[in-house]
């Protein structure tokens, strides 16, 4: 194909896409433009689509962030706000964005507590997947019907059911009723134990983070449906040979573990990373996501306060996820 | 393992005798794999048992009379069975009408998903086209752009919807898009729709590890693009393309967020359930004159069997077709 064509601009891949398809063109007639063009025939529908529906809202909505936006009318007129800086006073467009942090009493508040919960849950439900894939994986009675419960959370917790019954804000209280029943008319040991443990004194941070993930490992074993799907799919990739050989050489099970088992399957710890982070944040029932309703859907109808929270929502995504890339793409690179 | 294969020294004599001659090692061997196969068993139990507890906890609630939610003494079975619980959730939910949008709208749109996005997947697998790292990358951004952040822009866009103004210089007023299907049709059909980007990623890994010379050969016998794509390339994708398609229906049946913002003009059973509560008081207060407010368990108990119906048709389905769902996952190999 056109591959023997070495790029050295960022810009040459355009000059030559624009002579790839103009017609009468030199280029015209031979067979990488004729297929290049076939090519581009295949994927119009996501070059309209984005185009249309990503990059113009996207831009819409940049600019919404910084305007006041009139619902009924349709119209925007922007939204400074005066700022000191260095001694001066500047107009910045940036109202909505200090409306989100300064103004809004919960928007910081909610975005720092959901932050830490997606740091732990992350890492949470990587592990817990890739241990349950694991298993899986071995030979053991009843592994199809395991299989098969594991993959229901997909089902299960997708799109509106998660959060139906948190959003109900009868709930809390409903909850807080029972939890103080339970406490007075039952043992609970979980709670027995925390409290066993916090007395002690030992290390109370780091007790505090484990119970957390264990009461809510309902949560995390319902978010890790696919991440389990995918690592299965890895570990069913290693060919048994590998394995024979190290038996052979008299390699432990363990030590087979980490020595082929888990490189071959930490690539794909990127990509389950990245999809539990997407994963969180676009759930149902983040606070985050609740409260950027309500501004839009609300009493407020505040539009442009609703985008600029959640594009500082997205930015704060983004960091995430390249933070995770680069620490993972290391790890994973000194293995190779 | 038969009775006549004596092969083995020691075959026929006893654990005790066999473990002597050597050196114990057997009764290591013996007792750390039935340790490890009980505890994978417990394991395995307690979270299966976990995630399906709730759907039976549901289920045996949904039948009990509003008398027996708060008698103490019961727990799980009902004392009066009763099936009037459905009926009330039924009229609540608007339930025949809203299930059988829900059922067709899903299918539609789906199928609008699926289509697009395995043209715009065999594109990017099979042609080389200029700036086809960008288009990639776009598909990336797809999967990592929460659509919340684009959501406002595309309810304003489509409430006051106008092509460069035509609209509103030959009629005197934009057009009103949001209750209708058109939007949303549009963008499933140019890969806008939900999740999107991610069965585009997976179709395309799936085409790319199909051998290149099927292809080659049709061309020699004389195939043009669209014949071979059609004739031979789909065949066998099918199963893949039956999983995106499970995918796709199941997240559309329980989506919010696109079905809050662009289909408002009909019934749809997840958004129905969403409001749930507020439509709850104003139906029991409908023959009473003064407010009523509904008892907290008795409206858990309804929001549990919308979140049980709603649940039911998938878990029917998925058991039907689990093999698609998990087996071609693990044929596409989602590896990088």
């Amino acid at each position: 194909m056109s591959k023997d064509r070495k790029h050295n601009h960022w810009y040459e891949g355009i000059t030559e896409a624009v002579q790839m398809y103009i017609p009468g063109n030199r280029m015209y007639r031979t067979i990488q433009a004729r297929r290049a063009r076939t090519g581009t025939l295949f994927i119009l529908p996501l070059i309209i689509g984005f185009l249309a529906f990503m990059v113009r809202p996207l831009f819409l909505s940049l600019q919404m962030s910084m305007s006041k936006v009139a619902v009924v009318e349709g119209t925007m007129s922007p939204f400074n706000i005066t700022m000191n800086l260095f001694g001066q006073n500047i107009v910045v467009p940036f109202g909505n964005y200090n409306y989100a942090f300064v103004s809004d009493p919960d928007f910081s508040k909610m975005l720092v507590s959901e932050i830490g919960r997606m740091a732990i849950n992350t890492i949470a439900t990587l592990v817990m997947s890739f241990v349950i894939a694991v298993i899986l994986n071995q030979n053991f009675k009843g592994r199809t019907l395991c299989r098969v419960i594991f993959f229901l959370p997909v089902i299960l917790s997708s799109g509106v059911l998660p959060g139906i019954e948190s959003q109900n804000a009868y709930f809390n209280l409903m909850t807080s009723i029972s939890d103080a029943v339970g406490e007075s008319s039952g043992v609970n040991l979980s709670q027995a134990l925390q409290n066993l443990l916090s007395v002690s004194g030992v290390a109370k941070d780091v007790f505090d983070v484990i119970f957390q993930m264990i009461d809510a490992i309902y949560d995390i074993i319902m978010a890790s449906g696919i991440q389990i799907i995918v690592f299965l799919t890895g570990l069913q990739s290693i060919s048994p040979s590998l394995y024979e050989a190290a038996d052979v050489e008299g390699c432990s099970a363990w030590e087979s573990f980490w020595k082929i088992t888990f490189p071959m399957v930490s690539p794909l710890l990127l990509v389950n990373c990245i999809y539990t982070i997407i994963d969180f944040f676009m759930k149902n029932d983040n606070q985050v996501m609740e409260h950027i309703n309500s501004v839009m859907y609300g009493t407020q109808m505040d539009f442009g306060a609703a985008s600029a929270e959640s594009w500082i929502y997205f930015g704060v995504a983004l960091l995430f996820i390249g933070i995770s890339t680069f620490i993972i793409t290391r790890a994973v690179k000194s293995y190779e | 393992m038969s009775k006549g294969n004596t092969v083995f020294i020691g075959k026929n004599k006893s654990f005790r005798e066999r473990n002597r001659r050597s050196n114990g090692y057997l009764l290591k061997r013996t007792t750390g794999r039935i340790a490890i196969s009980v505890i994978r068993g417990l394991l395995m139990f307690g979270l299966c048992f976990m995630i399906i507890q709730p759907l039976i906890t549901r289920f045996s609630v949904s039948l009990m009379a509003a008398e027996d939610i708060y008698d103490s003494t019961i727990r799980l079975l009902p004392r009066h069975v009763t099936l009037d619980n459905y009926r009330i959730v039924a009229e609540l939910t608007s339930m025949p009408t809203s299930m059988i949008n829900t059922a067709w709208i899903s299918f539609v749109m789906s199928i609008c998903q699926v289509v697009s996005t395995t043209l715009v997947a065999y594109g990017f697998a099979r042609y080389e086209f200029p700036l086809k790292k960008f288009w990639f990358a776009c598909v990336v951004m797809l999967i990592i752009i929460p659509p919340q952040t684009i959501q406002t822009a595309l309810f304003m866009s489509f409430t006051h919807f106008d092509i460069f103004g035509i609209f509103k210089a030959t009629t005197g007023s934009d057009i009103n898009l949001r209750s209708s299907l058109i939007p949303y049709t549009v963008m499933c059909l140019t890969c806008m729709g939900l999740k999107d980007g991610l069965y585009i990623y997976m179709l395309r890994q799936y085409f790319k590890s199909v051998p290149v010379s099927l292809e080659e050969a049709a061309y020699v016998d004389g195939c043009g693009t669209m014949h071979t794509f059609v004739k031979i390339m789909l065949p066998d994708a099918v199963p893949t393309i039956a999983s995106c398609f499970l995918f796709s229906f199941v997240w559309q049946w329980t989506d919010l967020f696109y079905t809050r913002n662009f289909i408002s003009g009909y019934k749809i059973y997840s958004r129905e359930l969403s409001n749930i509560t507020s439509i709850m008081s104003k139906y029991f207060a409908r023959n009473s004159t003064e407010n009523v407010t509904v008892p907290l368990g008795r409206q858990m108990q309804l929001i549990g069997i919308g979140v049980f119906i709603c649940c039911v048709p998938l878990i029917i389905l998925y058991a039907f077709t689990q093999k698609t769902f998990v087996q071609s996952l693990t044929m596409t190999g989602s590896k990088e």
